[in-house]
């Protein structure tokens, strides 16, 4: 850390990664029009991730940060992740009938 | 009590952290951690007494079959009162707030927490989110019990719930802020040569601590939130009518609250991991595992609240797989308690009164774990949930566990605290006392669970009297036997010897600097050489300079 | 890792924005980047608890979340997203620009910032007026809305999508008003010349937080609005 927040990316750089999320905002109104049955979810959330992303890795310096802060947002969303789909895993087995009953 | 060097009769006065400065503002201002331990410590012990005094009134209810002291909706604002108070601001706060503040920078060798103004701040929070819940308890009442399900607490309690949930909110950013504190400076602060695996295993838990606080707590805040917004605006997130479903309440709010219970046991293992190796005068037997296994529980922790929710509705295979996620948090607790006894095995053990509790907490803990394997089993959990068997099973973790290691690492720690020596006599009297007190309180409610008397009802039949009337007889004992140390540690403040820099001869940077320590904790940064509890080769682990 | 002597020797020429209990800045600006992070971990679960609840109920009520969503303007919501995006390019070349001793730039960036937020909150205000002028605010007076194509009335949990619609952008939008609050206590300090080359972290730290509040609303707006055009 010893680049005391000059040099990360650039002007440059921010100025392509705001070019891509303009861009990728525009994609993702026109695709959330299109009919891709299961699909227009995960597209929605994959064009959000991927923009997520960038402004984390460029805009927020990750990329250039020391490896425990990656690991500190690892770990956020690791237990978000545990959040999320343990309890979807109560929801989706909801209706699942143990077999001594049937 | 043993004394590994001389005291000097007359001491020449230096300045330490106590005499620095004088006057209300020069505490209420301060950032020195250990001025903010002892914020912690008087704020903490009030919200206790505040807890202690509706527990006093619940066994008292309880003491007849019939409901005569209270009406129903009095004893059920009751054990509420007793609940929030103890969880969310004795529990919670107690040993990491007061011990942990007290001595994470010290025993890594820092001038002090990485944000001390923020450190105040969280203190702050605390009180202020204390006496809001203790004025909504106390002026309007709340009787949905310390759990807050809806949709009892959404759209039936006339509870004052969302005043309450207001202080809980707030002192839930004072848990927010102490873990982030304790991360940041863990990470950043540890002095030259204090390498993770030469940290204090005191340390690593408090790390594991402020894992769970950090990940955890968020979780309650925004479900209590909008448990607030559905009474306040009508929203229907957990409300049937709407399509809600109250059992997502549950889930969102064991996320946290099954953690929370490793918030309350982790900090007092970590007490314990400390006292045995001082008072068996041998190294800890297996550093490693005990460091690691405090990591594994805070991760695992986040996998089990499923088993708070066995009869609630959730599909049967969840609760299958949160039934056996919850048998694997004992691997990690059990490796404790092995090595903790191995630690203790062939050791020089001198059973002072912080062994006395430690020895205690080794004791009630497993039998509380046990128990807790018990209510993990699927088929028995049906049998005995919401029974007084659940009620003696965390009280056995939460009172006999956390209680006795903090009152353990308080008497241990008061000498460094205070610069005094509390009596000995009393001290040992006192942990006896307890320790009696509590299991004639608390083994009869496993009975009296499993014979299927329910919790949180003011009447019960009369053939549970028997064993209700020496719960209450023992809660009376505990009562007192708690009053002792508050009587004898204000009393040694001013009377009391005073104590050497290290008076039990243990290794560990906190005893290297005077007792009690001076503002800026070290005269010169030290440096660390070697591992922690070096008591094999009797020198110290640390070279000053 | 600085050595004792460095610690020492740092208090001599000590600058004015070293705490005392820190060897140096660089080890003083790691405390606070890592603790700023520990902080927004806190913030993914803080809204990670109302994600959690949307996908839920939208799995459970997927009519009538689709119908709903169709019912939120959908141009509003994207010039909010725009706005946003600007508002974070102008962060990070805020940062940039303080980070190399530019007063002016940092000043002009901050502002740029506080001016595109306020436009956010203030499209946010027309947006929740029109709720509220069509009885699609969840409570008492709310009014089972009719589905755009159809003219059917959606189901009854239509009102569930609003309740955590207001939830959801309600906080994300208290989040907006705390962040202008530092943005402006950051420009006070800018304009006095505080921020240089040597010592930007308030503005660094600002920015995460900026940024990550940028994310939430990247998450919010195709949840929120686009889950159900497809169905148009």
């Amino acid at each position: 850390m010893s680049a005391h927040g000059k040099g990360h990316g650039g002007v440059g750089a921010y100025i392509g990664v705001f070019l891509t999320l303009m861009a990728l905002t525009l994609l993702t109104v026109w695709a959330a029009y299109q009919h891709l049955g299961i699909w227009n979810t995960p597209v929605a959330l994959g064009i959000a991730t991927t923009k997520a992303a960038l402004v984390a890795l460029i805009f927020m310096h990750l990329k250039d940060s020391p490896k425990l802060t990656a690991m500190v947002v690892g770990s956020s969303l690791l237990f978000l992740a545990f959040l999320i789909f343990v309890t979807a895993s109560d929801y989706l087995t909801r209706k699942w009938v143990p077999i001594y009953f049937r | 009590m043993s004394t590994s060097e001389p005291v000097p009769a007359v001491r020449p006065a230096r300045p330490d952290y106590l005499n620095a400065s004088y006057g209300v503002r020069s505490w209420l201002l301060t950032s020195d951690h250990k001025r903010i331990a002892i914020l912690y410590l008087i704020t903490v012990t009030f919200f206790f007494a505040i807890g202690g005094v509706a527990a006093a009134l619940v066994r008292l209810e309880l003491l007849t079959p019939a409901g005569d002291v209270f009406q129903a909706e009095t004893y059920n604002k009751i054990f509420t009162t007793h609940g929030i108070m103890m969880v969310f601001f004795f529990l919670i706060p107690a040993i990491p707030a007061v011990l942990g503040n007290f001595l994470v920078p010290l025993m890594i060798g820092a001038k002090d927490l990485a944000f001390p103004r923020i450190n105040l701040l969280s203190w702050y929070l605390l009180v202020i989110g204390g006496l809001i819940a203790l004025w909504a308890l106390i002026h309007g009442g709340l009787d949905t019990g310390w759990t807050f399900y809806t949709p009892y607490s959404t759209v039936y309690s006339n509870g004052w719930v969302v005043v309450t949930a207001v202080g809980i909110f707030i002192a839930g950013f004072s848990s927010i802020l102490t873990g982030l504190n304790f991360i940041v400076t863990l990470h950043t602060m540890r002095a030259p040569g204090m390498t993770w695996t030469r940290m204090p295993l005191f340390c690593w838990g408090m790390y594991a601590t402020a894992i769970i606080q950090i990940l955890g707590t968020p979780v309650i805040a925004i479900t209590l939130l909008l448990v607030g917004a559905e009474r306040l605006f009508h929203l229907g997130i957990f409300d049937p009518a709407q399509g809600g479903d109250p059992v997502l309440f549950q889930h969102l709010f064991w996320f946290y609250s099954h953690p929370a219970v490793y918030i309350m046991i982790l900090p007092a293992m970590a007490v314990i991991s400390e006292l045995v190796t001082a008072f068996s005068r041998k190294p800890i037997f297996g550093y490693k595992f005990i460091a690691g296994s405090s990591i594994a529980i805070a991760a695992l922790s986040f996998l089990v609240w499923g088993h708070h929710m066995f009869v609630s509705g959730q599909s049967v295979y969840a609760g299958l797989v949160f039934s056996i996620l919850s048998f694997m948090v004992a691997i990690p607790s059990a490796i404790k308690v092995f090595n903790w006894t191995a630690t203790l095995y062939k050791g020089s053990v001198s059973y002072q009164t912080p062994l006395l509790y430690a020895l205690g907490f080794i004791g009630l803990f497993t039998f509380g774990g046990l128990t807790g394997l018990f209510l993990a089993s699927l088929g028995l959990d049906i049998h005995v949930h919401d029974t007084y068997f659940i009620v003696a099973h965390f009280h056995y973790i939460m009172v006999g566990g956390t209680i006795m290691a903090y009152l353990g690492g308080m008497h241990y720690w008061w000498p460094k605290i205070s610069g005094k020596l509390y009596p000995e006599y009393w001290s040992r009297v006192s942990a006896w006392v307890i320790f009696i007190g509590f299991n004639l309180t608390f083994f009869p409610q496993f009975i009296v669970g499993y014979l299927g008397m329910p919790r949180r009802y003011h009447q019960y039949p009369e053939e549970f009297q028997v064993l209700n009337v020496m719960s209450t007889a023992g809660a009376s004992i505990l009562g007192i036997g708690y009053l002792i140390p508050l009587v004898y540690f204000i009393w040694s403040m001013r009377y009391g010897k005073d104590a050497a820099d290290n008076p039990w001869g243990a290794t560990g940077l906190e005893w290297q600097t005077p007792s009690p320590p001076p503002t800026e904790n070290f005269v010169e940064t030290p440096v660390v050489s070697g591992r922690p509890y070096d008591y094999a080769t009797g020198r110290e682990e640390v070279a000053l300079g | 890792m600085a050595s004792p002597t460095h610690a020492a020797l740092a208090h001599d020429d000590a600058p004015p924005e070293l705490r005392h209990h820190f060897p140096d800045l660089a080890k003083q600006r790691e405390a606070s980047s890592l603790g700023m992070w520990v902080f927004l971990v806190t913030e993914v679960l803080f809204f990670g608890g109302m994600f959690l609840a949307y996908a839920i109920y939208r799995e459970t009520h997927r009519r009538a979340f689709e119908g709903a969503s169709n019912l939120l303007d959908l141009k509003l919501g994207a010039t909010n997203t725009i706005v946003l995006i600007v508002s974070s390019l102008t962060m990070a070349l805020a940062v940039w620009a303080s980070g190399r001793s530019r007063k002016n730039a940092t000043v002009l960036f901050l502002v740029l910032t506080m001016l595109l937020g306020a436009t956010f909150l203030g499209i946010k205000y027309v947006e929740y007026k029109q709720k509220f002028e069509r009885h699609e605010v969840p409570g008492p007076h709310f009014v089972v809305p009719q589905d755009e194509e159809t003219h059917q009335p959606l189901p009854r949990q239509s009102e569930m999508f609003f309740s955590l619609y207001f939830c959801m952008t309600g906080l994300h939008a208290i989040h907006m008003i705390i962040g202008l609050g530092l943005v402006s206590w950051l420009v006070v300090r800018a304009r006095r010349g505080e921020f240089s080359e040597r010592y930007n972290t308030p503005v660094d730290m600002v920015g995460l937080y900026w940024h990550f509040v940028d994310i939430i609303w990247i998450y919010l707006f195709p949840l929120l609005y686009l889950l159900g055009r497809h169905t148009l």
